[in-house]
C-alpha cells in the first residue's frame, strides 16, 4: 500500500514537473519568436547580444469569489494591452521582455495584502495594477507605499486610497466625483427630491452617498441604511422610503446587492427613477433584477458605444481577442491603468520603481479610450470625464449623456 | 398600522426561512448531540439544485411560469437530492467520529461547511457568480388591510407552517419518530432495545437536509439570487434561532426562528443601522433569563 502511494506521488510529481517545463518553454518560445521578429525588423544586434532585463508588472484582481466577474473582465482588459505590446516594451531603444503576473485577491482585504507582499518581495514587479475594490486598495496600499512600489488602482474610487502615499495612483475617478456626477445628472433631469439607501459597512457606498448629498441641490427626503452584503432583505427600508414618494432613488451599493435592491424597490412601490454608482455596470445586476432593471441609470467611466477613435480602437482589439463579450468599465479601467504604467515605464528617467513613479505623476494628456487623461500630481487622481448609462427593458445598457460636474 | 402589518409580513417571511433551517439544526443536535455547522450550506445546495432542476424542466415553462404539478416535482427532487447529500455527509464525515470527543465532530463540521461552499464554486458550471433564481410560484399581490402580501410570501409562510406541523406530528406519532426520540434520550439503550441507531440518524439527516432544501427554495423565491455562499450567514442566524428556542426542541426552533425574523425586521424598521444587531441582543437577554432557551430544559450532566 505504501509503495503504491509512493509510486503514485512520484508519478504525480513527475507529471507536474513536466507540465511546468512545457508551459514555461512555450512562453519562452513565444517571447523568443516575438523578439526575433522585432530584431529582424529593426536589425538591432546589441539587443540579442546582451539580453535586456525582464520587466514584470503585477496585477491584483478578484479572480474568484463574489467579484470574480469583475476580475475576469479586468484580466481581459490587461490582455488587450499585452497582446498589443507583443511581449516587449522599448525603453530608450532597448527592448525589454515584459511579463504580466496575475494574482488572485478573492476580493478580500487579507488576501490582497498577501498578494501585494508576494508581488513586491518575490516577483519583484516594477509596478502593481489593481486592485479594483476600495477596501482592498486601502488595506494593501500601505504595503506598496512602504516598499516604494508604484501602484495604479483600477476601480478603487474611494478618496482615501491615494492618500495612503505618493506611490499610490488610480485610473478611475473618485467616489466624490461619481456622487457629483450623479447629482449633476439628477439636476439636469429636474429631480427635486431624492431618497437614498446605502450599505453603511462599505467605504464605496458611504463615500458616494456623502458626495451626492453635498452636491445635490434638491432635498434629500430620507436616508436608510443596512450593513453588510449578507443581509438580503431591504424590504423594510425601501417600504419606508416609498412613503416619502421621492423624485429619484439613489442606490450607491455593491453589484451583488443591487439586483435584489432594484427588484425589491419596485415591489415596495418605489416607481421613481433609480440612479446607481458604477458598480451597477455588470450583467449580473440586470440578470438578478429581471424586469425591474428597465430604466435604471448609473454613473460609468466608459461606454463601449463611445465613438472616440481611441475607444473604438480599444473595443475592436478587445472583441478580436474575446469575441463573445464587450468590454465593461472593469476591462477598460484596467486597460487604462496598465497603459499608464507602460507609458510611464517608457518615459521613466531611470528604469526602476522610483523612476516609474515619477513618470506616472508626470502623465499629461495621455490618449486613453475614455479621452485625454492628465494626472493630478497633488491628489494622484486622474482628471477625466464621466458618462451616464441606462438599462433598457432587455437589460442592455445604453449611453445617455456625458457629464462634467 | 398598515406599515406595522406590512413589517409583520416581512418578519414572518424571514422567520419562516430561519425556522425551517433551525429545525434541522435542532434535530441533529437533539439526536446526535453535535452542532452541524454545515447545515446552512444544505440550504444553498437545495437552492442551487432547484436552480438546475428548474432549468432541466425549462421546456415546460412556456409562458414564464411552471405548472403547479411540475413545481411540486421540482421541489420534491430537490428535497430528495439535498437529503441525499446530507445523508452522505453524515455517513462519510460524521459517522466515523460519533464516539470521538465532540470537539472533533464540530471541527469536522466546519471543514464540511467550507468544502460544501468551495467545491461547487470550483465546478465550472456553477462557479462563484450569483444567478437569478427562476420564478416557481405565481406572482400576485394581495392587499390586506393596507399591507401588500405577495403570493410568494403567502406560499412561503404556509409551506413552512405545514412542513413544521407535519414534522412535529411525525416525531410525536410515527414509529420512526418514536425511535428518534429514543435515540435522542440514550443512544446505547436504544441500540439495546433493537433500534437501528445508524438508520435513525441517517433519517434525521435526510429530513434535516430536505427541510433545508425547502427553506432554500423559499429564501431564493423571496430574494431571487443564488450563490454558493448564501448558506453561511443564514446558517448562523438559524443556529441563533435554534439556541434561542432551546436547542434540541423542535417547537422551540420554530418559535425561535419566527421571533428572530420578526424582531430583526421590526428593529430595522425602527433604526436601520442597528437592525440586525438587535437579533443578538435579544438572544443574550433570553439566554441570561433562561439559559436553556425558551422551550428548552436544562439538563445537568452527571459524571
Amino acid at each position: 500500500m505504501k509503495k503504491l502511494l509512493a509510486a503514485l506521488l512520484a508519478s504525480a510529481m513527475v507529471l507536474s514537473l513536466a507540465a511546468c517545463g512545457s508551459s514555461s518553454s512555450t512562453t519562452s518560445t513565444t517571447a523568443a519568436a516575438a523578439a526575433a521578429t522585432e530584431a529582424a525588423q529593426e536589425a538591432a544586434p546589441e539587443a540579442s547580444a546582451e539580453p535586456a532585463e525582464t520587466i514584470k508588472i503585477g496585477f491584483a484582481f478578484p479572480m474568484s469569489g463574489t467579484a470574480a466577474m469583475a476580475g475576469k473582465y479586468s484580466t481581459h482588459g490587461a490582455d488587450v494591452l499585452k497582446e498589443a505590446l507583443g511581449g516587449v516594451i522599448e525603453v530608450n531603444g532597448v527592448e525589454h521582455p515584459v511579463e504580466f503576473i496575475y494574482a488572485d485577491t478573492e476580493g478580500s482585504e487579507e488576501k490582497t495584502t498577501n498578494v501585494y507582499q508576494k508581488l513586491i518581495e518575490e516577483e519583484e514587479v516594477i509596478a502593481i495594477v489593481g486592485p479594483d475594490a476600495s477596501k482592498c486598495a486601502l488595506a494593501a496600499g500601505p504595503i506598496a507605499q512602504n516598499a516604494g512600489c508604484p501602484n495604479v488602482a483600477t476601480f478603487a474610487t474611494n478618496t482615501a486610497v491615494t492618500e495612503t502615499g505618493n506611490y499610490i495612483f488610480r485610473a478611475c475617478f473618485i467616489d466624490p466625483f461619481q456622487g457629483s456626477v450623479a447629482a449633476a445628472y439628477c439636476e439636469e433631469q429636474g429631480y427635486k427630491t431624492a431618497c437614498i439607501m446605502f450599505n453603511n459597512a462599505d467605504a464605496y457606498a458611504v463615500g458616494l452617498k456623502d458626495a451626492f448629498i453635498e452636491n445635490f441641490d434638491g432635498e434629500v427626503l430620507g436616508i436608510e441604511e443596512y450593513s453588510g452584503s449578507d443581509v438580503k432583505d431591504y424590504n423594510v427600508q425601501l417600504t419606508k422610503l416609498a412613503v416619502q414618494n421621492p423624485d429619484m432613488l439613489l442606490l450607491p451599493n455593491l453589484n451583488v446587492e443591487l439586483g435584489l435592491q432594484i427588484q425589491q424597490a419596485r415591489s415596495a412601490g418605489l416607481t421613481c427613477p433609480i440612479v446607481c454608482g458604477d458598480s451597477a455596470d455588470t450583467p449580473d445586476v440586470a440578470n438578478v433584477a429581471g424586469d425591474a432593471i428597465d430604466g435604471v441609470a448609473y454613473v460609468s467611466a466608459f461606454s463601449a458605444e463611445s465613438t472616440a477613435p481611441a475607444a473604438k480602437e480599444f473595443v475592436d482589439a478587445y472583441v478580436a481577442l474575446y469575441p463573445d463579450e464587450l468590454p465593461n468599465s472593469n476591462a477598460e479601467l484596467t486597460y487604462e491603468a496598465t497603459k499608464m504604467v507602460v507609458s510611464a515605464i517608457q518615459n521613466a528617467k531611470t528604469l526602476d520603481r522610483d523612476g516609474v513613479r515619477d513618470a506616472i505623476e508626470a502623465i499629461d494628456g495621455l490618449e486613453l479610450p475614455s479621452g485625454s487623461m492628465t494626472m493630478d500630481a497633488t491628489t494622484r487622481n486622474p482628471i477625466k470625464g464621466g458618462v451616464i448609462m441606462q438599462y433598457d427593458s432587455e437589460g442592455v445598457t445604453h449611453f445617455v449623456s456625458s457629464v462634467n460636474p | 398600522m398598515a406599515s406595522i402589518l406590512q413589517f409583520l409580513v416581512y418578519g414572518l417571511q424571514l422567520g419562516s426561512v430561519y425556522a425551517l433551517l433551525a429545525l434541522g439544526y435542532t434535530m441533529v443536535y437533539g439526536i446526535v448531540g453535535m452542532i452541524n455547522t454545515a447545515h446552512g450550506d444544505f440550504l444553498m445546495i437545495g437552492a442551487l439544485s432547484t436552480f438546475f432542476i428548474a432549468k432541466a424542466f425549462e421546456s415546460i415553462n412556456a409562458d414564464g411560469t411552471y405548472p403547479m404539478l411540475i413545481v411540486g416535482l421540482i421541489i420534491l427532487i430537490s428535497m430528495m437530492f439535498t437529503g441525499g447529500i446530507a445523508v452522505t455527509v453524515e455517513a462519510i464525515a460524521y459517522r466515523p467520529l460519533r464516539y470521538k470527543p465532540r470537539m472533533i465532530a464540530l471541527i469536522t463540521a466546519v471543514g464540511v461547511s467550507m468544502f460544501l461552499e468551495n467545491f461547487p464554486r470550483a465546478l465550472p458550471f456553477i462557479g462563484p457568480n450569483p444567478r437569478p433564481f427562476p420564478t416557481l410560484f405565481i406572482n400576485r399581490t394581495f392587499n390586506v388591510l393596507g399591507a401588500s402580501i405577495t403570493s410568494t410570501q403567502l406560499i412561503m409562510i404556509v409551506l413552512s407552517a405545514v412542513t413544521m406541523i407535519a414534522l412535529d406530528r411525525f416525531v410525536a406519532k410515527t414509529k420512526i419518530g418514536g425511535q428518534m426520540r429514543a435515540v435522542s434520550m440514550d443512544k446505547d439503550a436504544a441500540n439495546l432495545m433493537g433500534i437501528n441507531v445508524n438508520k435513525v440518524i441517517s433519517i434525521t439527516f435526510f429530513i434535516g437536509g430536505a427541510l433545508a432544501a425547502v427553506s432554500g427554495i423559499c429564501y431564493a423565491s423571496a430574494y431571487p439570487q443564488v450563490e454558493v455562499y448564501m448558506g453561511s450567514w443564514l446558517g448562523n442566524m438559524s443556529f441563533v434561532a435554534a439556541v434561542l428556542g432551546g436547542i434540541g426542541d423542535i417547537r422551540g426552533a420554530m418559535l425561535g426562528g419566527f421571533i428572530l425574523g420578526i424582531a430583526q425586521i421590526f428593529a430595522t424598521a425602527i433604526n436601520s443601522t442597528f437592525g440586525y444587531a438587535v437579533g443578538f441582543i435579544i438572544l443574550i437577554i433570553i439566554l441570561l433569563v433562561k439559559p436553556a432557551g425558551i422551550m428548552g430544559t436544562l439538563t445537568i450532566e452527571k459524571v
